[in-house]
């Protein structure tokens, strides 16, 4: 398939909306039926090391810690603000696209941290007459995880 | 700097907020404990698997190399030259044949001794050093390894007690069990947490919150405290095993009536994908969790078939890294290694029965820092002697801590207990 490079700024904007509003659940139908969602440290990728701090290879996978996050983890309170730059369309047919991003978190307090930084390196997919994510994998630059990392990238 | 009075009680039920938040305390511990007579996890031997691998590490605060030399043998020292303080290897890791010093290019071998200085002996006989200086004196600072079945401690004292006694019979044991084969590394999992060292370790001897605070634990039927479980210490209850069994069917029975109470959700919520908390046994007992925390900063994890080492990395009075090496066997098929990495959503910042860790410490250490003569309480289990344990709602390895960290920082109370 060839993608709409319009239809794939729309799908990024939207990512970065959908998780800094916490609809988790519009969230996920981003993503296709079939799935995968890796958040890899820089320090691993560069070394060829498997191990990723979150490690989705499977839709059900995901939702699983969309649940958690809900049903048992406790957090930091706060909210997300995400700033993803322009996708960079990798190949002729438009499947593959790199984004850089940046993600704030605000405190109860109203102080601000950047909280991570690094890059989307994903597969699309048209999936029901629209673009989803196939694989999503995000190398964090800023792998000294600040407090901890429970609302997704 | 405090005295033995500081503590309300002699069997460290009470530690007062101060000792998490008062910066003259926070460089005795890396005088008294860290550069003193502890040995300190350092990494691994799978880590530098080829002569002249190298990687770096801390102790306590001080910035450490350790290295595989020509023959194979593993040498650790400090990371700063002789000659200007400065940090002489830059890089986390990598492979090289000598330690060269950015600053000035002086030139170190792979057991940290001085091998070269440029213009030495100046130009056309000017400058230089004098040719009485001994480059035999001006070596990086030795740190003396022990390696446990490719486990890398290391003492910057020369009295410290040889490894196996410091570690005492049933941690070397747990050692041995969980490095019984060589292991690979999968990776590394690193977490800035705005709260004092301590705090972390003390959290990692809390059998208590586990599955209170975690509550992924018991709300998806990972680990409950229902189990057959406890904690085990060295002699002197300076270390600890927190450990369980995998669960049985008289344990899930129990834990419907006691999480009831707690508040906690305990229902067996079931994943869509139940590898997740699946264990699969590796070796003939039951033990499903051990989580082997080695004073002052080392810790070693199992939870089901995620394996991890932590090394705590104290950052100033106010921060530590929580640095986790992601484990897994040389001879697991790949079948199982992506288990493993499944597993690994388990552990580490994100972790899903340990990212809360990282709260629950920045508020501990945000709430407790106003009022530094107030305490903690640390009881559960019941106060007085320091004992192991064969139940798991208890926190007495807290006070072992404590009292091995009031010995070595010279502050243990009339009529301690150890």
């Amino acid at each position: 398939m060839s993608a709409d490079p319009v239809a794939v700024w729309d799908l990024y904007a939207r990512y970065g909306a959908l998780l800094d509003a916490a609809q988790y659940d519009e969230w996920l139908a981003l993503f296709a039926a079939a799935c995968s969602y890796h958040i890899v440290p820089r320090e691993n990728w560069e070394r060829g090391l498997p191990a990723a701090l979150v490690f989705c290879d499977s839709r059900a996978m995901l939702e699983d810690r969309i649940r958690a996050l809900r049903e048992a983890n406790r957090f930091n309170i706060h909210s997300d603000r995400h700033l993803i730059g322009l996708p960079r369309l990798m190949t002729e047919a438009g499947v593959t696209v790199e984004a850089p991003f940046a993600l704030y978190q605000t405190d109860q307090e109203g102080e601000t941290r950047l909280f991570a930084t690094g890059l989307y390196r994903d597969r699309l997919v048209g999936e029901g007459g629209s673009l989803k994510f196939r694989d999503k994998l995000i190398l964090l630059d800023s792998f000294a995880v600040p407090s901890l990392l429970a609302t997704p990238l | 700097m405090i005295t033995a009075d500081i503590w309300p009680a002699s069997d460290y039920s009470r530690v007062p907020y101060r000792l998490y938040h008062d910066p003259e305390i926070y460089e005795a511990e890396q005088e008294r404990i860290f550069r003193g007579r502890a040995w300190n996890f350092l990494g691994l031997e799978a880590e530098i698997p080829n002569p002249g691998d190298f990687r770096s590490t801390v102790i306590g605060e001080v910035p450490v190399v350790f290295d595989r030399d020509e023959s194979g043998a593993v040498k650790a020292f400090v990371n700063r030259c002789a000659h200007r303080g400065a940090l002489v290897r830059r890089e986390i890791a990598g492979n090289a044949r000598e330690h060269i010093c950015l600053y000035h290019q002086w030139c170190y071998g792979l057991d940290g001794s001085l091998k070269a200085i440029p213009f030495r002996r100046g130009i056309k006989g000017k400058g230089g050093l004098d040719p009485s200086f001994d480059m035999g004196r001006h070596g990086l600072p030795p740190v003396h390894v022990e390696s446990l079945n490719g486990v890398l401690f290391g003492t910057l004292s020369e009295e410290a007690e040889p490894l196996e006694d410091y570690l005492g019979a049933p941690v070397a044991a747990q050692l041995r069990r969980l490095f019984d084969r060589p292991v690979r590394i999968l990776g590394y999992h690193r977490q800035r947490i705005r709260g004092n060292w301590k705090l972390y370790a003390e959290n990692t001897r809390d059998n208590y919150h586990a599955s209170l605070l975690h509550a992924f634990f018991a709300t998806f039927g990972l680990d409950r405290s229902t189990q057959k479980g406890g904690v085990t210490m060295d002699g002197r209850h300076r270390h600890n095993i927190t450990w369980a069994e995998a669960e049985s069917e008289a344990d899930a029975a129990l834990a419907r009536e006691a999480y009831h109470a707690a508040r906690v959700r305990h229902d067996y919520l079931t994943l869509r994908e139940p590898s997740l908390v699946a264990y699969r046994p590796e070796r003939a007992d039951r033990i499903s969790l051990a989580v082997t925390s080695v004073f002052p900063s080392g810790v070693f994890v199992q939870i089901a078939n995620s394996l991890a080492t932590r090394q705590i990395r104290p950052r100033g009075v106010d921060e530590c890294e929580v640095f986790q090496t992601i484990l897994g066997y040389a001879d697991d098929p790949p079948e199982m290694t992506l288990h493993r990495l499944r597993q690994a959503n388990l552990v580490g910042p994100a972790g899903l029965v340990s990212m809360e860790d990282g709260e629950a410490i920045e508020v501990a250490h945000r709430a407790s820092r106003p009022d530094p003569e107030a305490t903690t309480v640390i009881e559960l289990g019941g106060g007085g002697i320091i004992s192991d344990r064969d139940y798991r709602v208890t926190d007495v390895p807290l006070r072992g801590f404590w009292s091995y960290w009031a010995e070595l920082i010279g502050v243990e109370p009339e009529g301690a207990v150890r």
